[in-house]
């Protein structure tokens, strides 16, 4: 089968200026295939975490160029990369960031009901779905600052998986969680690579994590050191 | 406006009551102030004016007093020589000439509402000994009735008999007072051209002016003319009345024209009265703005808060694709619905006040307070709350739109 490639980097390096002028990534150079479950590995402070938001198009202060699905998406205006994103890219932040205000099954429908392509039933009974996929169907209807820490970032995963994206990227998206609950989600995120043929990119430091997904690309001082084909 | 950026707005709001009440609150009591006191505004000019207008007509037609023209000619030689070295008023008569047609060509002006001739006289009332000077208004009973509601000023007699008394007068009530006159006793008048008429009271009035009552008086037209020794054609003054006063400054001119004679407008006449007015609304304006300001604050403060504690929100908001001109929709929603809630009420708050207000007994001269509710200011004022509750949530959510969310989940 050929590979598609849904995602492309081109020379993408990042400077910060504050305190000191540092490099925080360097000539960085990939392509992510279609159905690709995809791991961003490395030290603390290596850069995934600024490569993943260069990824996730909310970053636009970088040198290079990055492509979705071979449309250039360097230079697109702000609210073009909104709708980019609401409708191709899912994120689970490094921290478990909800609305605190809204029900859990709220969260999770919220970028659907933006989105605006279903009806707010079928939103709901997906969301049901998903919810049931992370077995959080009975904490549905809880305000999500109610919800413990692991729960909270399985609702974030059920949110970035609500209007089926075509990329979801994670930034260590089983930190907060306990071994079993890292395996449901590892598992989950397998199936949907297999089945739905999504993809996925997940910061790790987890080695078992890394090892048990499709490729490794491995960071070290804002360069890659390691493709992992 | 799409319903997820409604609900959104709908839980902040119903998740801090109580900021959204107190936001609120600012806004009804803003708008209730800014409604009474335009609305008082409204009701103390239209009280004061009507005043004005029971005894100033919107604009006089008189001919002015000519001083007489030094007899020089810029053809001499010398200009210096003057025929007449000490100029006075000259002797023509105030008379206005034919003033039956003027009237007439007045009246059919389309923005007159009511036109009457006058004979206005200076004399003096005399009863046994005593004198008093004074002016008297020779008048044509019906029109200046239409025009000044005398009637209205009674307070002893009946008005009406003027119109079959042909020597009757009306007086003062202060002049009644000082020379003891009372109804229906006869009292002599001398003119100023020495003129003397025996003449019946048949009634009194009392005007808001306690110089007017020690002074004025009324006759028919005839009896004003026959003391000044002048014949029915003679007229000193037309008082006209026009549909919209306001206009009365730019109509005057026009009829200057029309007439041929001189005008005087009810604000010339009075500038004293309209300087105090402009003062008044001037200073009501800013008292209004400045309270209706503050309500504003109030919710901007609110939005600027709650954005602030907000931005982990906005940043996932924009994180899940929704655009910088759906978080400013969100936060002004949220400012509406308090502006709206609080305009409501502020409308109500006011209604209530100036009914309370209007029951408020003041003085015999004015009685009630001289408020009632004014429809327009309402609306006005629901557009200016609503105006101002925009911008006062614009302003913070135009800098909640700009937020970065990298920014703020890298922290
Ligand atoms: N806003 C910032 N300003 C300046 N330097 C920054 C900023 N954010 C990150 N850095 C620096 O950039 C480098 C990469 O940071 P990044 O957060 O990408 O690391 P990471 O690989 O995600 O680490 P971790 O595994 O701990 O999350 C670090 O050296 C960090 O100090
Ligand atoms: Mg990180």
């Amino acid at each position: 089968m050929e590979k598609k490639v849904i995602l492309k980097t081109s020379h993408v390096g990042k400077y910060f200026y504050d305190p000191i002028k540092f490099k925080a990534l360097d000539d960085i150079s990939f392509e992510v295939y279609q159905g690709e479950f995809l791991t961003l590995a490395g030290k603390s402070g290596s850069g995934k975490s600024t490569l993943l938001y260069i990824l996730s198009t909310m970053d636009t202060d970088y040198e290079g160029e990055l492509f979705i699905e071979g449309k250039k998406i360097t230079g697109q205006s702000k609210d073009k990369l909104a709708a980019i994103r609401g409708e191709n890219i899912g994120f689970v932040f490094q921290f478990h960031y909800l609305l605190p205000e809204f029900s859990c099954l709220k969260n999770i429908m919220i970028p659907a009901m933006k989105l605006g392509k279903k009806s707010t039933e079928e939103i709901e009974a997906l969301a049901y779905q998903r919810l049931e996929m992370l077995d959080l169907k009975e904490q549905a209807l809880k305000p999500a600052s109610k919800l413990s820490g692991g729960q909270q970032q399985r609702i974030a995963i059920a949110r970035a998986l609500i209007n089926s994206p075509k990329i979801i990227m994670c930034d260590e998206p089983t930190g907060n969680l306990d071994t079993k609950n890292t395996q449901i989600v590892f598992d989950l995120f397998k199936q949907i690579a297999r089945e739905f043929g999504q993809t996925i990119i997940a910061v790790t430091h987890d080695l078992d994590f890394a090892k048990a997904s499709d490729r490794t690309i491995e960071l070290a001082d804002g360069k890659i050191i390691s493709y992992g084909l | 406006m799409k319903s997820v950026n409604i609900e959104i707005a709908l839980t902040h709001i119903l998740t801090r009551k109580r900021q959204t009440i107190v936001a609120s609150f600012g806004v009804t009591i803003g708008i209730a102030i800014y409604i009474c006191l335009n609305t008082l505004i409204i009701g103390t000019n239209r009280y004061s004016d009507n005043a004005i207008f029971k005894t100033t007509p919107h604009v006089r037609v008189y001919k002015e007093d000519e001083i007489s023209k030094p007899l020089s000619h810029d053809s001499l030689p010398d200009k210096r020589q003057y025929v007449i070295v000490n100029p006075k008023i000259s002797n023509i008569s105030k008379n206005l000439i034919n003033p039956v047609k003027l009237l007439n060509d007045i009246k059919r002006q389309p923005e007159v509402t009511a036109a009457a001739p006058m004979v206005i006289a200076n004399i003096f009332y005399n009863n046994g000994k005593s004198q008093l000077t004074g002016i008297s208004w020779g008048i044509n009973v019906v029109e200046a009735n239409n025009m000044f509601d005398i009637e209205s000023t009674m307070v002893g007699g009946d008005f009406k008999t003027l119109l079959s008394t042909p020597n009757g007068i009306i007086l003062g009530v202060g002049i009644a007072d000082k020379l003891n006159i009372k109804l229906n006793d006869n009292v002599s008048i001398i003119s100023s051209v020495g003129v003397i008429k025996l003449m019946k009271v048949i009634g009194f009035f009392k005007s808001s002016n306690i110089t007017t009552d020690k002074s004025k008086s009324y006759m028919n037209l005839a009896a004003a003319q026959q003391l000044l020794a002048q014949g029915p054609n003679y007229v000193t003054d037309i008082y006209v009345n026009i549909k919209d006063p306001e206009k009365a400054p730019v109509y005057a001119g026009f009829l200057a024209t029309l007439t041929g004679y001189t005008t005087e407008d009810w604000k010339a006449a009075n500038e004293l009265f309209v300087a105090g007015k402009k003062i008044r609304g001037i200073l009501f304006m800013v008292v209004s703005w400045a309270i209706l300001l503050v309500a504003a604050f109030g919710i901007y403060n609110i939005l600027n808060m709650t954005i602030s504690q907000k931005l982990n929100d906005i940043a996932i908001l924009k994180a899940t694709g929704f655009l910088g001109k759906d978080v400013v929709n969100i936060f002004v929603f949220e400012a509406m619905v308090m502006g709206i809630i609080g305009t409501i009420l502020g409308c109500l708050l006011a209604a209530l006040i100036v009914d309370l207000l209007s029951h408020i007994y003041i003085g015999a001269d004015i009685g009630n307070f001289p408020i009632q509710f004014e429809p327009s200011v309402s609306f006005t004022g629901m557009g200016v709350g609503l105006l101002v509750t925009f911008f006062a949530g614009y302003i913070p959510a135009r800098k909640a739109a700009k937020v970065d969310p990298v920014a703020i989940f890298r922290k």
